[in-house]
Parts: C-alpha cells; structure tokens; sequence
C-alpha cells in the first residue's frame, strides 16, 4: 500500500455550462481517517464524490486518490476504490448473491472466488438468508447493506458513501451506523456525504461543511458547535403573546441574543450553561408565571451550522419559509 | 483483450437474467409478433392480393421478420436508458472494467435477444402455412441476414439511447419513427398499391429491403419485382447488406461515443 494522503484535491471547478457546481474544492484526507462532507442538497457534495471517483472529470483542479489522478489514471483509482451512491445501486433483477458475484467478476476475481468472497459478504451483512431472493424484494435498509456490501468486494483502500442512509427509516438508520462505525474500525478511509450534523458527528472524526461548491468550515464535530456557540436553550411558548416575556428570561439564562420564531412560537438562544440552564430558566418561568408546551436544551442542527457560518439559513431551509409565508 | 471479453460476458449475462426475470419487457419480441402473424394472416390478408399471385400468409413473414428486428433497437435503447436511470452506469463506471464493455456486453444480450423472436415467428410462421421453398444455403443465408440486421439495429439503440436519455422517452420516440419506418414499407402490403411518394419512401426503406430479401431467400411469393420498379427491388439482398454494413461502419462509431459522452457528465 502506499503512504502518503488517501485523498489530496486542489481547486476542483466543475461547471455545466451557466451552472457552477464546484467553486474551487480542496481537499486532504489522510489514510484511515474518516471525513465527512456536511451540507444541503446542492451544495457540491456529490459533484465531489463524482469527481474523486473518477465518474466526471473536473473543469480545473486535480485530485489523486490512493496517490493516482483520477483524470489520468481512473483504472488505478477504481481498483482501490468503493462506491455506494445515493440511491443504492443494487440490480433489483438479480438476487443479492449474483450482484455481488458480478461485481466481483468485474473486479477479475476468478469465478469461484467470486462466489466464495459474495458468500463472505452477505454473511458480513446479515443477508445470507436472503440472497437468493431478487434484490427487488428487499427493504431498503436491506438494499443500502447489499450495496455496501458491493462496495466492499475489491477490499477497496477508500471508501466513498454519498448519503448512506438517505430514506432509512430510523432503525435502519441506526442499524447502517453500526454498520459503518464497524468499518471503520477496521482502518479503511471513508468518505461520507451526509445532510445531518448528527450523522457527520457519530461517524466522522473530521468534518467539512459544504455550501455553494465551497468548503465553508473545517473541524471536528466539538469545534463546529462551539462556532454555533454549543447548545441551545429551547421553549416553545403556549400563548403566542408570550413571547416577548419568555424571549426576556430566556435572554437572562442565555449567552447571546435569543432568536424568536413566531410561526413555530419557539425561543432559541445559544448556551454554555448544560442542565443548569434550564433549572434556572425553568425557575424564572415559574415565578413569572408563564406556561410553556416545552423547554429543553437542543443540539445545534445542520441549519445552526449554517446560519452562523453563512449568515443564512441552508437553500432548503429559505424554500420552507417561502411555502409558509 | 480477454479482460474485455470476460466483462463483456459478465454484462451480457446480467442482460440474459434480466430478460428472464422480466418477461413482460420481451412483449415486442414475443407476443408482439404473433399477434401480427395471426392479426395480418386473419384478419387483413384476405384482402390484400400479392403481386404475382401466391399465399399473402408466405408473403407476409418476411414483413414481419424485418419489423421485429427493426424493433429490437427498442430493447437495446430500453436496457441502455434503464441502466442510466437507475444508477447502474455510474456503479459499473467505478469499477475498473474495460471502457466499452457495458456496451459490449448490451450488445451481445441484445443478439442473443434476437434469437427468441426469429425461433417464434418461424413456429408461428409454419403453423399458419409458411414455407421455405428455396435450397439450404438460401435458407441459412436468410437466417443469418436476420441476425446480421439485428446487429445493425443494436447500433440505431445505442444512438437512441444516448440521444434521448429516459426509458419513457425512449418509448415515445418508438411511435414517431418506428411505426412509418416499419408500416409505410413492403412489410404487410405490396408498395405498388401506395400513393406515389410513399411509394418511393417504401421502396428505398430498408425495412422493405430486409423483407425483400427474406422473401428472396426463403422463395417466397412477392420476391419478384416489377420491371420498371428502382434498383433495391430488384437486389434486396445486396440493398440490405449495404444498409448493414453503412449501420455498422458509419452509425456505430458515432454512437459509441455519443453514448460514452452522455453517460460521462
């Protein structure tokens, strides 16, 4: 194996025609880290992945993956790679186990190691009993662990996963986490898109936020938040009229300036105060007399992030406004 | 060489599964063409009469040959759209196969494909009172001037495919241009009944050619033309295989790399 970085990246451009998908991405990922690239639909991510997994070539920029060019030596990089793409990739016309004997054949692995290395697989990913079932019939947690699975077959040195658990219900969510962080362990470098801080933070050691084709912040999930300025204080008001009072106290217990949300009659304000804050929020309520649905300390979301990173809220999130407006 | 040939099989076994798993897609290479056979052999051949006389039932299979291969660029195009729908293109391009293998591997499927509607209509063909009257040779010759169409027409899919993207629109398009390429032919009437410039389109359409020469081959009734009737009716056989050759040489490299370019964005 070589040393030197997984993945090393500079000034990725990619446009299509008018449209600028990528504004100048750089990246370096050491051997056996994981990074995560955290941000909105659209932001570049997966224009990102595509590039480093030699699927598209960039406008300007280079990128070597597993210390090849991934626009002069593809073949080299797609031996030592694996990609599972948004929306798992399985052929639904073939079962489990000849997808993944085809995709080892296609990695040249003689046909009665193809069979012995699909077996090794579906065991690994808890579908032994259903791999002579067409993919079809799977459920989707079903279909994201055969397409990991598939990704895994050359025993790939890096590891590309575009939104691995996009349209997971929460148990098959948290099932594929387990699954990812048992990866992991084993050493292999991983790249992972995602949309949700929480995943970024459970899977990732090093985050990258993503927004407009440009890598905006760089940091652990610890040192993302306390740009956010930690956790936030959070109280749902019972009477709209409420607010202001409540937006008072809570300014009292609070670090920064609480921001009001009054379609969803919420108070929010950034806090360092744990536990104790709400005790003593909690108290001020009390003696003023104020009913609230809800109290509670809030970890900072991907919107969080973005707000205090870009001053905006994420595309998604403007669009939300838009329809309640 | 053998890297390409090892994944081209893969590929193309992948195609064959699909094929049998999903039998409802064969529809235009199975039960479409039967239906034509019985269709045309029943309910419209009384009333057409053959130039030259003999049975419309014989004269209509080389009609029917040539449409259905003219229709299997469909199956080829639906196979290539799918793929790139689902995500399937991207998953094999980051694998390190040979580039042109996932065509390759298309196009032998889609060969192999073209043997089940050629066995069907022969069957439904000899039930219904065609015959071949001609020797072996012309016979085997016939057969593998199908398979040598069906070749061409893989090329016709891979330029659809790579023009058009979707499955769906790939089976709008087969109403626009299939149709009068398959119907406004010698496929199921004499051309000489046609109005003057269909008549022209009809003669010099490759489709009529391909029937032309199956009936040439096979002995049929129609083979004859007319005396004053252009060049392709009086050599269909050699009119086809200048269509073959100009698909291959000519349309196939170009949709090689359009194909290539469209999936590579």
């Amino acid at each position: 194996m070589a040393t030197g970085p997984a993945i090393e990246a500079s000034g990725l451009v990619k446009r299509y025609g008018e449209t600028v998908a990528l504004a100048g991405v750089d990246l370096d990922v050491p051997r056996g880290a994981v990074l995560a690239l955290l941000g909105p639909n659209g932001a570049g991510k997966t224009t990102t992945v595509r590039i480093l997994t030699t699927l598209t070539v960039p406008t300007e920029g280079t990128a070597r993956v597993a210390g090849f060019d991934v626009t002069r030596e593809p073949v080299e990089v797609r031996r030592r790679i694996g990609l599972a793409a948004q929306d798992a990739t399985v052929d639904e016309l073939l079962t489990g186990r000849e997808n993944l004997v085809m995709i080892a054949e296609l990695h040249h692995l003689p046909r009665k190691r193809a069979r012995t290395r699909a077996d090794e697989l579906l065991q690994r990913f808890d579908l032994s009993d259903a791999g002579d079932r067409l993919a079809r019939e799977y459920s989707g947690g079903m279909r994201r662990r055969l397409d990991l699975a598939a990704t895994l077959v050359n025993e790939p040195e890096i590891l590309f996963l575009d939104e691995p658990t996009t349209g997971l219900d929460p148990r098959a969510r948290n099932d594929l986490w387990g699954v990812l962080e048992h990866l992991v362990e084993g050493g292999v470098t991983v790249l992972l898109t995602t949309q949700y801080l929480e995943e970024a933070e459970r899977l990732a050691d090093d985050i990258a936020v993503v927004d407009h084709g440009r890598v905006i912040a760089r940091g652990d999930a610890r040192s993302l938040k306390r740009e956010v300025g930690g956790d936030q204080l959070h109280v749902i008001a019972v009477e709209a009229e409420d607010l202001e009072r409540i937006a008072e106290l809570v300014g009292r217990c609070a670090e920064a300036q609480p921001s009001v949300d009054r379609s969803a009659r919420s108070v929010t304000a950034p806090t360092g105060g744990g536990p104790g804050a709400i005790a003593a929020l909690a108290g001020e309520l009390a003696s003023a007399g104020i009913a609230v649905e809800d109290l509670g300390l809030r970890q900072p979301t991907l919107d969080d992030v973005f707000l205090t990173l870009t001053g905006a809220p994420t595309a998604e999130a403007d669009d939300e406004v838009e329809v309640a407006a | 060489m053998s890297e390409l040939a090892h994944s081209t099989w893969v590929i193309a076994r992948r195609g064959i599964a699909h094929m049998r798993r999903q039998p409802e897609a064969l529809a235009d290479a199975t039960i479409q063409p039967i239906m034509f056979v019985v269709l045309f052999a029943f309910v419209f051949g009384g009333a057409i009469k053959v130039p030259g006389g003999g049975s419309y039932r014989e004269f209509l299979m080389g009609g029917i040959f040539a449409q259905t291969l003219t229709f299997g660029a469909f199956g080829t195009a639906l196979a290539l759209a799918s793929d790139r729908t689902n995500g399937a293109v991207d998953r094999f391009r980051s694998l390190p196969m040979p580039r042109g293998a996932l065509l390759s591997g298309h196009a032998v499927a889609s060969l192999l494909r073209a043997t089940l509607p050629i066995a069907l209509m022969s069957i439904a063909g000899l039930i219904v009172g065609w015959r071949i009257h001609s020797n072996l040779g012309e016979a085997l010759a016939g057969y593998a001037l199908m398979f040598a169409f069906s070749f061409a027409v893989i090329w016709l899919g891979v330029l659809l495919a790579a023009t058009v993207g979707t499955p769906e629109a790939v089976q709008g398009i087969a109403f626009i241009f299939i149709f009068p390429l398959t119907f406004v032919a010698s496929t199921f009437v004499p051309t000489s009944t046609l109005p003057a410039a269909l008549q022209t389109f009809a003669e010099w359409n490759p489709v009529s050619a391909i029937a032309g020469a199956l009936r040439k081959l096979f002995d049929n009734p129609g083979a004859h033309a007319r005396p004053d009737a252009p060049w392709p009716l009086h050599h269909p056989v050699e009119y086809s295989l200048i269509w073959i050759v100009a698909i291959v040489v000519l349309c196939a490299p170009v949709a090689v790399r359009m194909y290539q370019r469209s999936i590579s964005s």
